[in-house]
């Protein structure tokens, strides 16, 4: 009885399983490698405030972006079944729009830097809700309809901006980028925290969850029930554009410029392998954000372990490669039951020994 | 509804297919795209070269269009094409440059002149498709994992591994890419230059290759089993299951034959461009994946053509040979158009397909 209580129990988190387990493997050899790897010192910046530094804050602080879009991502691919491909587009369009509107102004002025940031906001929810129009209302497989995006979006951002890549220079740029004057925490990690707990608040509330999942696992089940999922979908989108946007601006408060190029470059592969390795299917349906998050900080970590083992960063992609492909291997439900019935059969061949013992 | 075409109303009155309506629809909107573009700027577009121009510069496209056309049939994706596209390339050229070491020292022990370093290439090429192919193959059919995760892994390796085995970029020697890009002319759709001779159209032997490959899917998908399976498994697995089709080894095929093309498709980038690059092939994944949807290649599966393909990669090749004419010269015109253009064909489709199916429900 207390057995199959407990498997009940492992199985409301063994969606969580593998990314723990990546991140576990991954502090485990970080501590073998170098014993002092996770250490956090207190130390003063340039302008002599104090911050926070170490090889586990630059881990937490790089995959701020990553994890704000994963959080989107894993909506869109609950409601819709599909995964959007234009974040990365998306984001600069985005980071382009926030440049702009800071550069317009005279001077930067937190209530500039606010205007920009919601602009930003709304021209991103925009393109979101074109791609969730076109999966919506027009049924287009989500990978398709943001290819377009994908195709185009870079451009677009370079367009904003009239072919130039401007920098923009303002101690309160910095602050969103780095860090608030005092507080020694990176202001990424903080927003990522943020967004988080607005998250979880939307769930609370709202039926927000109940609805994109049962939009995911039956579309037409959930239209019987009085689902408007035309409306779930496009909201999913525009959530994502959000996303896109909030990581579009700390990505461009990061350098203080806006490079169209290569602001968050291919992010959106590893945004979607975040949602994957969370244990999330990519067939939409169920969904748990925590995997999604997880996964993001899997894989930063993953590339900061590489880079720290003095890989060259051309060459971390094939070593990113094999680890993704060896872990997915050990979450394939085939493996999984055989590696079970294996296990089965050495329990039943030990209790029939210690039977035979016992008798 | 439209009414049926001919010959196939006279054999059977069966209303068209979707996979006929697609091919349909993309075959009339790149000849008349072609015949505008021909009309309006006439020069280049006039010339027969033109469009010899478009299958040089995307032989290698067509080829892995193909493989991932097949993929996409079964319901499953490959983004992995444009990196082993890349790494095939950039192993080719270390072959035929001889910068790539383990190669030398085979090369040395056999005492081969340099001419037979291009088999060697084409070797490197089908063996790397084969292994991406096999091991892809085996992941997603066998193991059933996603696919999109295995392919994505497997690009971020192709492009790991390129600036592992050469950061720098590399060059073929001249005298082995004399063989490489022999050309054939065809003196029939020649056109005057400016001085008034002839200039005979040429076409390169990449070419000859894609057109070959076309016509040996083509078979494959219309004539033999195998690619019956392939729709069946796409079109509803279960089903296929049940009417006794083999779907893991269907599945596994279709990667297999996938990962083959790519590797075919970089040995033809190789013979195109002669030099390997990190960048090479460049989101040629997404072009390829945009062709086949153009083509009307449905992502769900089950419903697609490799004739609809080829066209898909031609008519993508002539936005972006048409922006480049009309004179939009900011950079950012052509992939905005292309984007454009894009939204236009796949929003067609499936306003076509919508129209028919809501059609079909009230007949």
């Amino acid at each position: 009885m207390s057995k199959n209580k407990q498997s009940g129990f492992f199985a409301n988190y063994t969606q969580l399983l593998i990314p723990l387990i990546a991140i576990i493997i991954l502090v485990i050899f970080n501590l073998f490698r170098d014993p002092s790897f996770f250490s956090v010192s207190l130390a003063s910046n340039n302008n002599g405030q104090p911050v926070l530094q170490g090889n586990l804050i630059s881990i937490l602080n790089g995959a701020s972006e990553l994890v704000i879009l994963a959080m989107g991502m894993t909506l869109v691919t609950a409601a819709s079944g599909g995964q959007d491909i234009s974040v990365g587009a998306l984001a600069a369009i985005a980071g382009s729009v926030f440049v702009k509107v800071l550069k317009g102004g005279a001077s930067i002025s937190p209530f500039t830097v606010i205007l920009a940031v919601i602009l930003c906001c709304a021209v991103a929810m925009i393109f979101g809700s074109f791609n969730g129009m076109l999966v919506s209302v027009f049924g287009i497989q989500p990978m398709i309809a943001t290819l377009i995006l994908f195709t185009c979006g870079r451009s677009i951002a370079y367009w904003i901006n009239g072919g130039a890549t401007p920098t923009v220079e303002s101690p309160i740029i910095n602050a969103i980028g780095s860090f608030i004057p005092g507080i020694p925490v990176p202001t990424p990690i903080l927003i990522v925290i943020l967004t988080g707990i607005l998250f979880c608040v939307l769930f609370r509330l709202t039926t927000l969850r109940l609805y994109i999942q049962s939009v995911g696992i039956n579309q037409r089940a959930a239209r019987l029930n009085g689902i408007n999922y035309v409306g779930i979908k496009l909201l999913a989108f525009m959530i994502l554009g959000a996303c896109c946007a909030v990581a579009g601006v700390i990505g461009v408060s990061r350098l203080s410029l806006i490079n169209h190029e290569t602001l968050l470059i291919n992010i959106e592969m590893d945004a979607i392998l975040a949602v994957a390795i969370g244990g999330n299917s990519l067939g939409g349906g169920k969904f748990r954000m925590l995997g999604s998050v997880l996964g993001a900080y899997a894989i930063q970590m993953l590339t900061i372990t590489l880079y720290a083992m003095k890989v060259p960063s051309t060459d971390v992609k094939a070593y990113k490669a094999v680890v993704i492909i060896i872990l997915v291997v050990m979450g394939s439900p085939v493996v999984k039951e055989a590696f079970d019935r294996r296990l089965k059969k050495y329990r039943d061949k030990h209790q029939t020994l210690t039977g035979k013992e016992a008798a | 509804m439209k009414a049926p075409e001919k010959n196939l109303s006279q054999r059977r009155r069966e209303p068209i297919t979707d996979t006929q309506l697609l091919l349909t629809i993309t075959i009339c909107i790149f000849v008349f795209m072609y015949v505008m573009a021909m009309v309006v700027w006439g020069g280049g577009f006039l010339k027969p070269q033109m469009l010899f121009d478009l299958l040089n510069d995307n032989a290698f496209l067509i080829i892995i269009s193909c493989g991932l056309t097949i993929v996409m049939i079964t319901g499953s994706i490959d983004i992995s094409v444009g990196g082993v596209t890349a790494l095939v390339a950039m192993t080719g050229v270390m072959i035929l440059n001889g910068s790539l070491r383990p190669f030398n020292r085979i090369e040395a022990a056999l005492g081969l002149s340099e001419g037979s370093r291009i088999v060697f290439a084409l070797l490197a090429a089908l063996l790397i498709g084969l292994a991406y192919g096999l091991v892809q193959g085996y992941l997603i059919a066998y193991l059933e994992i996603q696919p999109f995760i295995i392919t994505l892994a497997g690009m971020f390796f192709a492009r790991g591994m390129i600036t592992i085995i050469s950061v720098d970029p590399q060059k073929a020697p001249q005298s082995l890419m004399n063989i490489l890009q022999t050309r054939i002319d065809i003196p029939f759709l020649g056109s005057p230059n400016k001085k008034g001779v002839m200039i005979p159209a040429r076409m390169e032997i990449g070419v000859v290759i894609a057109l070959i490959i076309v016509v040996l899917v083509f078979i494959l998908l219309r004539r033999m089993q195998l690619g019956r399976h392939f729709y069946a498994v796409g079109g509803n697995r279960q089903s296929a299951l049940m009417l006794g089709v083999n779907v893991r080894r269907t599945r596994f095929m279709a990667h297999l034959i996938c990962g083959i093309l790519a590797g075919i498709a970089g040995f033809v980038f190789m013979m195109h461009t002669g030099a390997g690059n990190a960048t090479n092939a460049t989101a040629a994944e997404m072009n390829a994946i945009a062709s086949s949807i153009i083509g009307g290649t449905l992502l769900t599966g089950g419903v697609g053509n490799v004739v609809g393909t080829l066209f898909g990669v031609l008519t993508l090749s002539t936005i972006k040979s048409i922006v480049t004419t009309s004179g939009l010269r900011d950079p950012w015109w052509q992939s905005i158009t292309t984007g454009a253009m894009l939204c236009f064909f796949i929003l067609l489709q499936s306003v076509v397909l919508m129209r028919r199916h809501t059609g079909n429900k009230k007949s």
